[in-house]
């Protein structure tokens, strides 16, 4: 295995403070070490996938930036600011960046679709109804959905619709933060073309920098710019997407062809 | 020692739990505010509460009012005391039964729809999602419906008790052959203010506690449908059970002399 940690933090050569940096993030669940020391950074307007199995902490990844987790050591910076521990405005106000797209997009069900695009608007930022229902229909029209469709409830809607709402959730409040949590899990393959068109053309016209995770490769090779490999709690091997195909490291070479033998033996609990 | 390990374990458990009540509810009540915004929420929660549970307290206190009148009826015609039938009903149903037979069924019906649909948010990553909305689960949850219960249990009460105090009115006038105006003029002499108050603040404490309840286990559920399931079973049993415990204390305050 090559050094934990040793190519990842580089990739975007200028100095200017990253988006996000994260040095040292360690992570237990009880006995169970998820994520161990790990360090990776997201450049301003950079697009970073990070790929894994399934169990690899990946999703706590996010939760620990999000603040959802707190980490049990380590350093979390966003725009140079140390996020763990934040609370109250203070972490209102750092939230304030970030959008999400959630793995099964999370929709809330109470409310029509409008509204769960509107949401942010009206409840993070107290913005009135009429106008975020405007932003709201002009957000859905870009992810490809009729202003009808935001009179419906989440509930009538199909997976990849549902995707789609998630989606103009995310970039309603335009984040300069987006994260997609596997945004093409249980999707056909063409509708994960189209979401992960949707998600390349979303993040150019607002300029953001984006972290997702995803164990499909062909959504990484899309709308990365760069990659990098979570194995064991570390990040094994980052580089430009250009670069996966010759990393020369065994545990990726095994993860993107998508083979049963190699150095990754699967874990078969769920962590 | 091994036969006093378990109960002091069972002890500090029973602490943590109450520890942990006690900071989700400050938690959720600090959030409380006084906005527009958050009316249009605690609305929302009170009708919920309070309208759509009128049928069925309704009911509950009716049919309580009737069974009550006639075996009192049963009761007391050995003694020859018929006439003491309104000052029971009344002072039963303002006293205990209207709060705690209203509580039971709102627990059962509100306690347990709270539990299940914040579950299931928990569980959908819905609360996750309205934290990264930068919207505060307890201020757009727990806040609304803690305050929502306090405040709409003891105008359900109310009601309850006038329903149940005509459940006992209808059997004693038409089974029983008492006289409607005598009837009346008893009960309205006999309750008393605090009669009435007492149940009252029972209905609020009650509130608090089948929201709290609700919440909380909502708020906590892990592990999908199952877990969901849990909670569920979980918010109506500890609620009720909170309830009663509750509904002695609180008697014990206002009427132990």
């Amino acid at each position: 295995m090559s050094e934990p940690g040793a190519k990842s933090g580089n990739g975007s050569a200028n100095t200017a403070t990253p988006k996000i940096q994260i040095r040292g993030v360690c992570k237990s669940f009880g006995p169970k070490v998820v994520l161990d020391g790990l360090d990776l950074d997201v450049a301003v307007g950079e697009s970073v996938v990070v790929i894994g199995g399934s169990g690899t902490g990946k999703s706590v990844l996010l939760k620990c930036i999000l603040g959802l987790l707190t980490p049990d050591s380590g350093s979390i910076k966003i725009d140079g600011e140390e996020v763990v521990g934040l609370r109250g405005q203070d972490r209102d106000r750092v939230l304030r960046k970030f959008g999400m797209l959630f793995q099964n997009a999370a929709l809330f069900d109470s409310l029509p679709v409008w509204e769960n695009v509107a949401f942010g608007l009206m409840q993070g930022e107290g913005m009135a109804r009429d106008e975020a229902k405007k932003i709201a229909i002009e957000k859905l029209a870009s992810v490809g959905l009729t202003p009808e469709v935001g009179e419906l409830s989440p509930a009538e809607l199909s997976g990849g619709m549902r995707k789609r709402v998630g989606l103009a959730r995310a970039i309603a409040t335009t984040p300069e933060i987006i994260f997609f949590d596997e945004p093409t899990t249980g999707l056909d393959p063409i509708m994960s073309d189209v979401i992960n068109d949707l998600i390349v053309k979303c993040v150019h016209e607002l300029g953001a920098s984006t972290l997702s995770i995803t164990h499909d490769m062909a959504s990484a090779r899309k709308i990365a710019h760069r990659i990098a490999m979570l194995y064991q709690g570390k990040i094994i091997w980052a580089g430009p997407v250009a670069d996966i195909d010759k990393s020369d490291n065994p545990f990726v070479d095994q993860f993107i062809h998508g083979k049963a033998e190699g150095p990754i033996q699967m874990q078969v609990r769920a962590g | 020692m091994p036969i006093l390990q378990p109960i002091g374990r069972t002890f500090l458990i029973f602490l943590a739990a109450a520890g942990r009540l006690t900071l989700f509810a400050a938690n959720g009540l600090s959030y409380a505010e006084l906005d527009a915004e958050f009316g249009v929420l605690i609305g929302r929660q009170m009708i919920d509460i309070g309208y759509y549970s009128l049928p069925v307290v309704g009911l509950t206190a009716i049919f309580t009012g009737m069974v009550l009148a006639l075996q009192s009826y049963t009761g007391f015609a050995r003694f020859a005391a018929e006439s003491a039938i309104p000052n029971v009903v009344v002072v039963s149903i303002t006293r205990e039964l209207g709060p705690v037979l209203a509580g039971l069924m709102v627990a059962g019906r509100v306690g347990a729809a709270m539990a299940a649909e914040i579950g299931t948010m928990r569980v959908t990553e819905q609360i996750d999602a309205l934290d990264t909305l930068a919207t505060n689960p307890f201020k757009y949850l727990v806040a609304p419906r803690l305050i929502a219960g306090i405040t709409t249990l003891p105008i359900l009460v109310f009601v309850a008790d006038i329903i149940g105090v005509f459940g006992g009115y209808l059997v004693s006038i038409y089974k029983l052959g008492f006289n409607p105006t005598i009837y009346l003029k008893n009960t309205i002499d006999f309750v008393e203010f605090e009669d009435v108050f007492s149940g009252l603040v029972k209905a609020a404490v009650f509130g608090f506690l089948i929201t709290l309840m609700g919440c909380y286990h909502g708020y906590n559920s892990k592990g999908g449908a199952q877990g969901v399931g849990a909670a569920t079973t979980n918010a109506v049993v500890s609620a009720s059970i909170l309830i009663l415990c509750f509904n002695y204390f609180i008697t014990e305050l206002f009427f132990a002399r």
